[in-house]
């Protein structure tokens, strides 16, 4: 192993949108990791691996909560105002918020990223979010042209085809009218293709909320387009592309592959965990394309043509394409592939005291359910693997923990996952060596957090 | 209680009723759901169906000029891209890194090179289709779909003659758009074969090219730190102590202090409170702004085509007719105060430019 960093390639990675670090921050990444920084994280953690597997605990460990001297903690002897005093009326406020103790956890932009507010995104809270749910208010946003609150009212969905013989007959539905149909209820997530683009060539961001964020999962709620179609009278012979439109300025359109809408994968949603769809998330309608990159999900929907041909749109062309190596693009690349996070602990974080911990984390694939996940904390040398908490569902987010008790020594913590076509994640040196470093979208390598003798967690890639 | 059982025994009955009637109805067949839908009109389905394929399905009738093109784009394009496409301002740049050699060959060049910086609009190109389809439905910015057709032919050629596609005299119309198509300078840098398509229609039919294997113990590592923030980077995406929850299993580093330094806090005293004393003037000030897209181009605090708010009123503070100036400036635009890209005539009511110029006047306090 040597120092030597890869080759740099000025303008590799742009300020924005498909970078963070500009040049010169690349420059002083590099410049600072040469100096000898990593040499110092290098060898403490050689150290702490000499020592090997980190499961030792010391001898004494600091307990958490010591009792005080005088022999009772105040917040057991001293009764608190809430034991002792009336409450809150019911309904003081008719749609609940979160305890003002969690105004931290909030959805956010990151810095830089993006020129414009309407054009832009914001990445959900992953490190403060449990199970495999995100509240629909922290629910990842990711707006072409800016959002708006449609009146359902008025909203219309309508079917048609790229010639006239593609569908029996064109078809309008109000929003009343499709919630009057057979509905199904399926959990799943999505992924912004460019989830983790930041980090194709290098760190970029320092929290699992920036590298990790642009994915949240939702029970979704809705109407086949199966159903729709065959309503219609679609011509599956011929037409083996679905074009989906949204009704906002940029009226979004992706092309769909006519097998997940004829397997009954692919749905209109109006329902998000129990209630209708945030205006963010495409109020009143939404296409649900599980395992496919969230940009398929077109919001605000409001046409399907089914067709005989891809339709390349903007977002086939131009993004959403992945430059490989040789300078071609790859053109409606979809599939969200297998990955997996570890969300605690995660950068930005700070382990206060060794001991026992749980590493928890989310793992998903877009090819179906997840069949197991490994995790690591010595970079990859040795792995565990991880229990997997239920439900396990196909497409959509699944958490999984491991013990781990924390001897204080510096530890390098990764989670693989495989699914269960048996697809296994990639390190950055395995995607690299297909896909190059200079793609934005479908990044799905596994990431390493870096934890310090002092408890800090840090965002790090290995080479 | 007991009109709490009379209505509870209510709902058992109502609910098994409704059992029994779900268990006789027949499911409905596929397609046989009356009085759910219409057919839609001709004239529905043409006010609504705008796409155009690569194959220039959809594509309606119309020519527009280079000449003509460039008239369109100083008025409705150029705030925001530059005169010639090349601004980074706002969006990535249209124009650049293409070659007459890649006009022949249908590759760019450029993008095999990797100390290129960027990637433009015509260096990815491979659809001409694309590029009017994407101008028709979703362009200018922030009044999208208010070109006519023969607009869009017209800003589609200047575009094409900003790259050396077309020549200046050059009209492009529904007649010769598929000629152009065969001048893009990427129109073969594109390929399909690849395992990320849900289906057999393109691609490969779903084989990963990226393989690894889960190996356990003793693997092959890569356990060598290769690349991580550098210290002045610590606290660009804000002090990270306030993005973690204030109980838990871990806190979050406080990033305005070396590392190492992060301690308990004191919990509601670390709590960022967003939006804390909205002030009703400034937040109807900054609503109007909103409404009216002024936030497109101008941040609160931070230039993003034109100077921020806050820039604006710092520079008139002190200047006694401030509220007529900023009045007048915003319904005339202008250029060359705060640099070259012009702000174009604005059409607002006189009631919302003098609520806003008092704003800008007053400080441009955020609410």
């Amino acid at each position: 192993m040597t120092d030597d960093l890869p080759p740099q390639q000025p303008g590799r990675v742009r300020k924005a949108p498909e970078s963070f670090l500009d040049r010169s921050g690349i420059q002083a990444v590099h410049r600072e990791a040469r100096s000898g920084r990593r040499d110092f994280i290098r060898s403490a953690f050689a150290a702490a691996a000499a020592g090997g597997a980190a499961v030792a605990a010391p001898a004494a460990l600091a307990q958490a909560n010591p009792v005080p001297a005088d022999g009772g903690d105040p917040n057991i002897l001293k009764l608190p105002e809430h034991s002792t005093g009336l409450g809150q009326p019911v309904v003081t406020d008719g749609y609940g918020m979160p305890s003002k103790y969690e105004r931290n956890v909030q959805r956010r932009q990151s810095p830089g990223l993006t020129q414009t507010n309407q054009a832009s995104v914001s990445f959900a809270p992953l490190q403060s979010l449990f199970g495999i749910v995100t509240p629909s208010g922290l629910h990842f946003e990711r707006h072409h042209q800016g959002w708006w609150d449609i009146d359902p009212s008025k909203h219309r969905l309508m079917l048609n085809g790229s010639d006239d013989k593609m569908l029996r007959r064109p078809m309008v539905f109000t929003v009343d009218e499709l919630m009057r149909l057979p509905s199904v209820s399926r959990f799943h997530f999505i992924e912004c293709g460019a989830n983790t683009g930041m980090e194709w060539g290098n760190v970029a961001v320092p929290t699992c909320q920036y590298t990790h964020g642009m994915i949240s999962c939702s029970e979704f709620t809705g109407v086949p387009l199966k159903v729709l179609l065959d309503m219609a009278g679609a011509d599956y012979k011929r037409g083996r592309f679905v074009l989906a439109e949204g009704a906002d300025g940029s009226s979004m359109t992706r092309t769909i592959p006519m097998e997940q809408v004829e397997n009954g994968e692919v749905f209109v949603a109006y329902g998000q965990n129990g209630e209708m769809l945030r205006p963010e998330n495409g109020y009143p309608l939404r296409l649900v394309v599980p395992g496919v990159q969230g940009v398929s999900w077109v919001k605000y929907l409001r046409r399907i043509e089914v067709g005989d041909q891809p339709y390349g749109a903007k977002d086939e062309v131009l993004h959403y394409v992945d430059l490989m190596p040789g300078g071609l693009h790859r053109q409606y690349t979809s599939i969200q592939e297998v990955k997996s996070v570890v969300t605690t602990p995660s950068g930005g974080q700070v382990l206060l005291d060794r001991g026992y911990h749980q590493i928890s984390g989310l793992a998903w694939s877009g090819r179906g359910k997840v069949r197991r996940v490994d995790v690591s904390v010595d970079g990859g040398r040795n792995w565990r693997q991880a229990r997997l908490q239920g439900p396990v569902m196909d497409k959509c987010l699944t958490r999984f923990a491991l013990d781990w008790v924390w001897d204080g020594k510096p530890a390098l913590v990764q989670s693989r996952a495989t699914d269960d076509t048996g697809h296994v994640q990639p390190t950055y040196r395995q995607l690299r060596a297909v896909r190059g470093s200079r793609s934005i979208y479908h990044n799905n390598a596994i990431q390493t957090w870096l934890v310090q003798e002092n408890g800090e967690v840090k965002n790090v890639q290995l080479s | 209680m007991s009109s709490c059982r009379e209505a509870l025994i209510a709902l058992v009955l109502a609910g098994s009723t409704l059992g029994a009637f779900a268990q006789a109805a027949k499911p409905a067949a596929p397609a046989e759901f009356p009085g759910i839908g219409r057919t839609a009109t001709p004239k529905e389905v043409q006010a609504w169906d705008i796409d155009v394929r690569p194959d220039f399905k959809g594509l309606p009738k119309g020519a527009g000029t280079v000449a003509r093109g460039q008239d369109v784009w100083e008025s409705k394009c150029a705030s925001c891209h530059g005169i010639f496409g090349e601004s980074n301002e706002v969006f990535s740049p249209i124009v650049g890194g293409t070659t007459a050699k890649d006009i022949e060959t249908g590759r760019v060049a450029r993008l095999t090179d990797e100390s290129f910086p960027g990637r433009t609009t015509l260096m990815k190109l491979s659809s001409l289709s694309t590029l009017w389809d994407y101008i028709n439905r979703a362009m200018p910015w922030t009044n999208p779909k208010t070109l006519t057709p023969d607009e869009v032919y017209a800003v589609t050629a200047f575009i094409l003659n900003l790259g050396g596609i077309v020549p200046d005299d050059f009209t492009l119309s529904d007649a010769n758009i598929a000629q152009v198509q065969q001048r893009l300078p990427n129109r073969n840098g594109k390929t399909t074969d690849h395992g990320l398509w849900p289906g057999r229609t393109l691609g490969n039919g779903g084989k990963p090219d990226v393989l690894a294997a889960a190996c356990m113990s003793n693997c092959a590592t890569e356990a060598k730190v290769a690349s991580l923030l550098p210290d002045h980077a610590r606290n660009a995406h804000g002090n990270l102590a306030e993005q973690q929850r204030l109980v838990g299993a871990q806190l979050g580093a406080d990033t305005t202090r070396p590392s190492g330094a992060t301690r308990r806090m004191s919990t509601l005293a670390a709590v960022t409170a967003p939006g804390a004393g909205p002030a009703a003037a400034a937040a109807k000030a900054v609503a109007l702004a909103r409404q009216h897209n002024c936030l497109a181009c101008h941040g609160l605090d931070n230039k993003v085509v034109g100077p921020g708010m806050s820039e604006i009123a710092r520079r008139y503070a002190g200047r006694d007719d401030a509220v007529d100036y900023l009045a007048k400036k915003i319904v005339a635009g202008g250029s060359g105060v705060w640099g070259p890209i012009p702000m174009p005539e604005q059409s607002l009511p006189a009631a919302d430019v003098n609520a806003l110029a008092a704003w800008l006047a007053g400080g441009a306090k955020r609410p």
